[in-house]
């Protein structure tokens, strides 16, 4: 049964204020989730004051100077902070999106920064997504081919290859799958818009030979049609793509080889 | 506490292999409801107001009879797969069954006692 209402060892509490930095006139706030697997604490939400005159003009910018300046403690993501690796996925001001290419001057008031929703947390701002991977690897994320391999390569024609443009820029944030109410339900056995956006990059790309395998593995009641249609997913994607079409064209895919 | 592995905890029990069908039906009764209800609506309004002796005359007519019967299976039958995805999403395990089980018993009850009570008009 769907719960409400978070375990009470889960509820957030008032954390710590940090000190203001001395000397400076332009001062953000940032409320910031914290909770230490190691300490038997709530989570606790942080006040951290960053002077905007010495401070990058991205999220993440405030991020690793919270981290330098103030509190080496706090636990986050992080690699290319170009918006290509994924890595600094989080929920910033109730979106979910990345902490790279997020400007600070895009929150009003104080910026408040959550880990994404509903995953379990492996510390402050990192989700666990071992299930999310898995379930990108169950999809098969891979070219399936049964005629033997062509001596130099599988040709591809132009139209053909536009087809994979809006999905093979997925950088596997989670972004999307972590804002998606089915996700949060039934996560489980959902596979999610970003696995199921994978999916369907594999099923129309015309080289794939096992494009029947990978609907049959998909029709099922919860795997796919667990989406509703909410579409959340493709308005949090901070890479601009459209997971919700990609899973409606499986499903056209579906009936067109049922019906 | 089980100790499976993380692809084995994504794959399950594999693919139940079925849920198109139940798409393609609500698709179906979304196209049929989109002339039906209209239509309905429209010969309903033709018979309010009346006498009750007008009205056992108006549902004596095939067309408004046929067309509130129609509706009224088609609408329910939509309700009833509606609310089995409803359930599907919030509940789980056994409580999961008894509760569709119990609105597929429900839906089809209305649509009989529909019926009934139209024939009865009707006749």
């Amino acid at each position: 049964m769907v719960e409400l209402a978070l375990p009470k060892n889960s509820r957030i509490k008032t954390g710590k204020t940090w000190p203001k930095p001395a000397g400076a006139t332009n001062l953000r706030k940032f409320q910031i989730y914290r909770w230490n697997p190691d300490d038997g604490k709530n989570p606790s939400v942080d006040t951290y004051f960053v002077d905007m005159d010495n401070c990058g003009p991205m999220i993440l910018d405030a991020l690793i100077k919270i981290k330098n300046e103030i509190d080496p403690t706090l636990t986050f993501r992080r690699s290319c902070r170009e918006g290509i690796c994924g890595s600094c996925a989080m929920n910033i001001d109730g979106i979910n999106t990345l902490a790279c290419i997020y400007g600070i001057d895009e929150v009003k008031d104080s910026v408040k920064i959550y880990p994404l929703p509903h995953m379990p947390v492996v510390k402050d701002l990192i989700p666990d997504l071992t299930h999310f991977y898995a379930q990108h690897a169950s999809i098969m994320p891979w070219l399936e081919t049964k005629t033997n391999r062509p001596a130099k390569e599988w040709k591809q024609s132009i139209e053909d290859r536009k087809k994979l443009d809006g999905l093979y820029e997925c950088v596997m944030c989670a972004s999307c799958s972590t804002s998606c109410p089915s996700y949060w339900w039934n996560g489980d056995r959902y596979l999610g818009p970003a696995a199921l956006l994978h999916a369907y990059r594999w099923i129309i790309d015309s080289r794939d030979e096992a494009t029947g395998e990978r609907l049959d593995e998909l029709e099922d009641p919860f795997k796919l049609y667990r989406c509703h249609t909410i579409m959340n997913c493709a308005k949090t994607c901070p890479k601009g793509l459209n997971p919700a079409k990609a899973i409606a064209e499986i499903k056209k895919m579906m009936v067109d080889r049922a019906v | 506490m089980r100790y499976l592995t993380d692809r084995k905890r994504a794959l399950g029990n594999g693919s139940g292999r079925q849920g198109t069908h139940h798409h393609w039906q609500m698709m179906v009764s979304s196209m049929l409801m989109i002339v039906a209800v209209p239509v309905f609506i429209f010969t309903l309004g033709m018979g309010v107001g009346g006498t009750y002796e007008e009205v056992l005359a108006y549902f004596a007519r095939p067309f408004p009879a046929i067309v509130t019967g129609l509706c009224f299976s088609v609408i329910v039958l939509h309700v009833m797969r509606e609310a089995h995805e409803a359930i599907e999403d919030y509940v789980h395990g056994t409580a999961e069954k008894i509760a569709l089980v119990a609105t597929s018993a429900l839906a089809y009850t209305m649509i009989a006692v529909a019926l009934f009570a139209l024939i009865k008009l009707a006749l």
